[in-house]
């Protein structure tokens, strides 16, 4: 065997490792997933201000005894309910109402963390993410939640197709967009909450923003796109914890970087016309 | 037979008053242009007839259900004004697009089956279209964007065709292709409420005329509305009546 294969064996021989890579590739399909929907429907920053908002459920997690994680998702999934009504009620502006709910809640999070500073090392590990501390149970919780994400999105998907075409004419066919809204903010916020222990609060919302965005510029169809997302995700997660490994980087920066990368590779093949003249040809 | 009832509508925008009073009825086989200025509200009443703004005063009664409990999702067929709220380099080709419009009235499994794809080239040949159903929607011209928007709004057999100013932005050459389609269409039996700023092409096309502006000013048949003087209400009365003769 190679000297390459006999390393990655040896990487994928310890178990942190091993539960890195399985959390992050379910963290990066249902982020994959979801993402298409945000990014097209022009909601690609919602991700940060859920991130923001499940900064309070961590630092209340941590001073209340409970699991960070669980505070985390519940923060995101009433917070994220909360700025869609306070859009729907209040008739505030989308990113008005994300800066308001985010705002407070990460307010809590910050008093909440002066007051009982024994537990900052520990925020920091959720805000700059943690892969290799991650825990047996936050591994199966992780896998439990992107595979109920995935499986949601499978039974809705057109629905979910139409209102981000064109929310209007879905509504006049019979699709129930409020529902579908709340459904697809709440996706969300589970799936921030995931993606927290990969790349951390700071980075949540990148795994949703930068697959999409980058498999936009291959020019393909719906479908296709949601495909390559989801390859591209699960690539920059392998590619970045294994450079991360070799070279002792740190996970998250490094994960989010090989998407970058990623971008700028397909933009640039893109501006030179090979996506472009691979659709001409199937039409 | 009435298949659209419209009876005492008002609707404000905020404080806003956008309609008032409004009642007529569409029986089937018509094709009603709904002219009107700027800002009079025919784009709203489109939506409250389609139930994508909620009702406040009076009542919408479509195929014989109140719009407020309406469950024949697929016999309307909606094209909306292109540029308003829609993802115009939205990545999907021809035959995704065409085939939402059918799934999304069907129930789970919302999948395609042999006979829904028949329906799909069916639609897209109805339209000219079918050439160019693996091609994605944002490499189309505007005229082209519009007939597949059509075949979307064809595809689950629709009783009424809703269309809000499909022409704008398009060519004159396509807009006049555009409106001999929908004359075909009300031909086979569909029935077209058509919402306009074209007051010229339009007269040659469609069956009745609604003139609103807040109020219903007028409605009937273009030679009635050529009879009566409502210049001091809607501008265009001479150019519609001149274009007809």
């Amino acid at each position: 065997m190679p000297a390459e294969g006999i390393k990655m064996l040896e990487m994928l021989s310890f178990g942190f490792m091993q539960k890195a890579f399985v959390t992050g590739i379910f963290a990066a399909i249902a982020c994959s997933l979801l993402g298409t929907f945000l990014v097209l429907r022009r909601y690609a920053l919602i991700g940060d201000g859920i991130a923001h908002i499940s900064f309070g459920g961590v630092a209340a997690g941590l001073l209340f005894g409970a699991a960070p994680f669980t505070g985390a998702l519940v923060f995101a999934i009433i917070g994220s309910i909360a700025i869609l009504r306070l859009k729907e009620k209040a008739y505030l502006y989308g990113d008005s109402a994300i800066g308001m709910v985010s705002h407070a809640s990460l307010g809590i999070g910050i008093f909440i963390a002066s007051i009982a500073q024994g537990f900052n090392v520990d925020i920091l590990s959720y805000l700059f993410g943690s892969i290799l501390a991650i825990k047996t149970s936050e591994m199966i919780l992780s896998i439990a939640l992107a595979t109920a994400i995935a499986l949601t999105i499978l039974v809705f998907y057109n629905d979910l197709f139409h209102m981000t075409y064109d929310e209007e004419s879905a509504r006049v066919s019979g699709v129930k967009v409020s529902v579908l809204n709340t459904l697809l903010i709440t996706l969300t916020a589970i799936t921030v909450v995931i993606s927290m222990r990969v790349v951390g609060l700071m980075l949540a919302s990148s795994l949703i923003v930068l697959p999409p965005v980058s498999a936009l510029q291959t020019n393909s169809g719906f479908k296709k796109t949601i495909g390559i997302t989801t390859l591209i995700a699960v690539i920059s997660v392998c590619v970045g914890l294994t450079v991360a490994y070799y070279f002792d980087f740190a996970p998250s920066g490094t994960i989010v970087l090989v998407n970058a990368c990623i971008f700028i590779m397909l933009f640039l093949m893109n501006k030179a016309g090979i996506f472009s003249r691979t659709s001409e040809q199937s039409a | 037979m009435s298949i659209i009832e419209v009876k005492g509508v008002s609707f404000k925008h905020g404080s806003t008053k956008v309609l008032e009073d409004v009642t007529f009825s569409v029986d089937k086989g018509d094709f009603v242009g709904l002219i009107g200025p700027n800002g009079s509200g025919k784009t709203t009443l489109l939506k409250l007839m389609l139930g994508i703004y909620p009702m406040q005063e009076g009542s919408i009664r479509i195929l014989g259900q109140d719009i407020r409990d309406f469950s024949k999702h697929s016999k309307l067929g909606y094209v909306p004004q292109k540029a308003a709220g829609m993802n115009t380099d939205f990545p999907a080709t021809v035959k995704e697009v065409v085939a939402m419009g059918l799934l999304s009235t069907k129930k789970h499994p919302k999948i395609i089956k042999k006979t829904d794809r028949r329906r799909i080239d069916s639609a897209l040949e109805k339209v000219s279209m079918q050439q160019f159903k693996e091609r994605r929607i944002d490499q189309l011209s505007g005229g082209q964007q519009q007939r597949v928007l059509i075949a979307k709004a064809l595809v689950s057999s629709p009783a009424i065709l809703f269309l809000d100013e499909p022409t704008t932005g398009i060519d004159q050459q396509s807009q006049e292709q555009f409106y001999d389609l929908l004359s075909k269409l009300n031909k086979s039996g569909i029935t077209i409420m058509l919402v306009t700023h074209d007051t010229g092409r339009i007269t040659r096309h469609v069956t009745k005329l609604a003139s609103l502006n807040m109020r219903l000013d007028f409605y009937g048949t273009h030679k009635e509305f050529c009879a009566l003087d409502k210049e001091h209400h809607f501008g265009h009365t001479h150019s519609l009546c001149l274009l007809r003769e």
